[in-house]
């Protein structure tokens, strides 16, 4: 008797095991991971997500990666093909090397089968973040994370009568959020060395990152309002008199001068994050930064509140924003893709869309973005909704990468190290960019 | 009798140890026992060369090939097109290239220079075996046990302006303000700071290798020299810097090969930056490489910078073993 209980037993501890067995192998087979940058919009996809995983029963894996290895980490697994992500929230710039080497999923077969409309998106996002070649009604993401570069700066320093006053007496006029470059660099070296509250302060934290992108998402902040082009627009990846013309000069030179005059010492290398510590530690009046990390901002302790206050791109000769933000795309190695599917045609409805900017996600739904109360939901929307009407984008070529590096190593060359002219830097800039385009077949030399 | 003994010859074996033979399978055993001693040799170390190839010998022919072409990673699609030297012709044309080189060459010169002198000084203090010597031995072995990547960025927060004690150290006995003058984001300045972190952390190494040089000293030399009324001086130029010198030389030899390939420190430290201040070698490379995916092109620069620290290691290897010799 005893020797039948003891087989029954493992009987049914086998039977458990496989029973738990065949629930992980089809949990798995009902899971999909999707892969973006470590930051706190992906927090608020988490929660978002959710949702998705009630409604479909489909199980929601993520694998987040700090912006420093973003580029590095996921380019690596898209071109060795790899079966990591089902989804990928992807930089901007790579959707032309995404769609021309096959890495993404063309998704308009399944926006047309499933009554996704692009016209639902606002027009910048969906030119921005879906289509390849560029404004063709080709689409290989949809809009997800709409972003743009804008300012934060101490609304309760800004306020203080003293300063007021003294300011008033020096610019003669009111001491508020900058509406031109000019306006900026005075507010900036109006604060630059003065003490605050028993401690020393700076004007502003701008973008001068050597390694990754930094440098030239800030030095584009500037170029763009000066009017700057990429290119000669009847004669496609021509550069000369565009790159590096006298408005470009002036632009980078402008960009340098407030490299020296109002960044606290030492801020030679510092992108979103060295940005943000310097601003929330109390170091800085200004900070430029992405939008998305406004909520953030306006949550914390020390500057959130009504001590912060958000101002758009000063404009120079044209009012314009440097374009950050991605789009949500299938991976073509994806062994789930419908799966995949299927959370985005959940993401693109309107109810979820408002709940993601509830959430701290930026839609770039209209049903969210034109809705009459959006621009008093967040201290920063109305500041967003206008950056996002007039934001400009680096190039999204295939070869971006090359593009981006050479620019990298130019501007900061000349702004941080300050080796050569502006004039120099921009007309070595062409050069390099020539040589890329040659080497891509797309200019003869 | 045992299987043991019928297996193995009995010969000066003891009879102790046949039991533990008899674990062997008789098929094998006998196919053993047919084998050289080269052959059994062979039979074991063939696994591990088999596993070098290929990861080590196989990617190294790869990437020469690689050299002569125009691939890259990202366009698996794009035909590969042999290009012939054209690679290296780049390469070796590019001023900026001459530019990383030189930027490393001030590295790895500077930084085992300091490294000789401090790390060969501190052991000549640490082997006097004074009072809690081997308390201080292990304070001073400490940075060298980190990882270089939390040095770099370690050292990022001790070099700030505002907050590093860096600079405040310097400003006070400099007597300027701390906030005066930035150690990474200075273009003269950077290339001395990714010096001074380097020989921070690796001194203690050649302190370790100089210490194993100065301890294998026999006292009677010393002994000898003291009879003869030889002065602290001659002693120590006639006795320990000749016999210490082939240990010197050696630390001199590692460091020089791990400094030509130094990433990730100064990375964290200063991302190649100002400008292309502290860029060496290898972080181009690795931009070249991964971010750029210019895979042939990398795959030449990888060439030039390997060939040109072999040849420089086996010329130094020579020179090092005439200096044993003597």
């Amino acid at each position: 008797m005893r020797f039948w209980k003891t087989c029954l037993a493992a009987a049914a501890l086998a039977a458990g095991i496989a029973g738990i067995g065949a629930g992980n192998a089809q949990a798995e087979d009902k899971q999909i991971t999707l892969c973006w940058a470590a930051w706190d919009p992906a927090n608020a996809l988490v929660e978002l997500s959710k949702d998705f995983t009630a409604k479909t029963g489909i199980q929601m894996k993520f694998e987040f990666v700090p912006w420093e290895h973003f580029a590095d980490r996921f380019l690596n697994e898209l071109n060795s093909k790899g079966k990591l992500c089902d989804l990928l929230i992807g930089d901007s710039q790579w959707i032309g090397g995404s769609a021309t080497y096959g890495h993404y999923v063309k998704l308009n077969d399944f926006f047309d089968k499933n009554g996704i409309k692009m016209d639902d998106f606002l027009p910048a996002t969906v030119y921005a973040y879906s289509t390849w070649p560029k404004g063709s009604p080709n689409y290989w993401a949809l809009p997800a994370m709409g972003d743009a570069l804008g300012w934060v700066y101490r609304k309760d320093w800004f306020a203080r009568p003293e300063l007021q006053k003294e300011f008033k007496a020096k610019y003669g006029r009111d001491l508020a959020p900058p509406k031109t470059w000019d306006e900026l660099k005075q507010v900036g070296e109006f604060f630059q060395g003065r003490e605050i509250d028993g401690k020393k302060v700076y004007g502003m934290a701008i973008y001068t990152e050597r390694g990754s992108e930094g440098i030239t998402m800030g030095v584009t902040a500037a170029l763009y309002a000066w009017g700057f082009q990429y290119q000669d627009p009847n004669k496609p990846y021509h550069m000369d008199g565009f790159v590096n013309s006298k408005d470009a000069v002036a632009a980078l030179e402008f960009y340098k001068s407030l490299y020296k005059c109002c960044v606290p010492p030492g801020h030679s290398d510092a992108y979103m994050t060295a940005n943000l510590d310097a601003y929330k530690s109390g170091q800085v009046a200004m900070q430029m930064n992405w939008f998305a990390f406004f909520p953030g901002i306006v949550k914390d302790p020390d500057v959130g509140g009504d001590k912060s206050g958000f101002f758009v791109n000063p404009s120079e000769k044209v009012e314009a924003s440097t374009l950050g933000g991605q789009g949500i795309s299938v991976v073509s190695y994806s062994d789930k893709k419908d799966l995949a599917l299927e959370y985005i045609k959940w993401f693109a409805q309107p109810d979820v869309q408002k709940k993601w900017w509830s959430l701290g996600g930026y839609s770039c739904h209209k049903a969210v973005l034109e809705a009459p109360d959006f621009a008093q939901s967040a201290p920063f929307a109305a500041d967003f909704l206008k950056a996002m009407s007039h934001v400009q984008d680096f190039w999204q070529e295939p070869t971006y990468a090359e593009l981006l590096q050479s620019m990298q190593k130019r501007v900061h060359d000349f702004v941080v190290a300050d080796k050569g002219t502006a004039q120099e830097a921009l007309d070595k800039l062409v050069e390099d960019w020539k040589q890329v385009f040659i080497d891509d077949g797309k200019l003869t030399e | 009798m045992t299987d043991a003994t019928n297996i193995a010859p009995s010969g000066g074996v003891a009879q102790t140890e046949r039991p533990q033979r008899s674990r062997t399978s008789p098929i094998i055993g006998a196919k053993l026992k047919g084998l050289s001693d080269r052959s059994i040799a062979w039979l074991f170390i063939s696994p591990t060369i088999l596993l070098l190839l290929a990861i080590n010998i196989f990617p190294l022919i790869w990437a020469i090939y690689l050299s002569f072409t125009n691939y890259r990673a990202n366009k698996p699609g794009v035909p590969v097109k042999w290009i012939g030297l054209r690679n290296y012709e780049q390469i070796l044309s590019s001023e900026d290239i001459w530019g990383y080189l030189q930027v490393t060459a001030h590295f790895v010169v500077f930084s085992i220079a300091l490294q000789v002198i401090l790390g060969f000084g501190l052991a000549l203090l640490i082997n006097k075996r004074f009072k809690g010597h081997a308390t201080w031995t292990t304070v001073i072995l400490l940075p060298m046990m980190l990882s270089p990547a939390v040095v770099g960025y370690f050292w990022t927060y001790l070099f700030q302006p505002q907050a590093g004690i860096f600079n405040y150290i310097v400003g006070f006995f400099a007597g300027i303000a701390p906030d005066s003058f930035t150690m990474i984001g200075d273009v003269n300045l950077s290339p001395w700071a990714i010096v001074l972190v380097d020989t921070w952390m690796w001194t203690p190494y050649v302190m370790l290798i100089c210490l194993a040089g100065l301890r294998s000293i026999p006292d009677y030399i010393y002994e000898a020299a003291e009879i003869d009324r030889a002065s602290q001086w001659r002693q120590f130029w006639h006795i320990t810097v000749p016999m210490v010198l082939p240990f010197l030389m050696l630390a001199v030899l590692f460091r020089a090969i791990e400094n030509f390939k130094m990433f990730d420190m100064v990375v964290d430290l200063t991302s190649g930056g100002p400008g292309s201040a502290t860029e060496l070698a290898s972080i181009n490379l690795k931009r070249e490489a991964f971010e750029n995916w210019r895979t042939g092109y990398s795959s030449a620069f990888a060439i030039i910078l390997f060939v040109t620290v072999f040849g420089a290691a086996n010329i130094y290897v020579k020179f090092l073993n005439k200096v044993k010799q003597r």
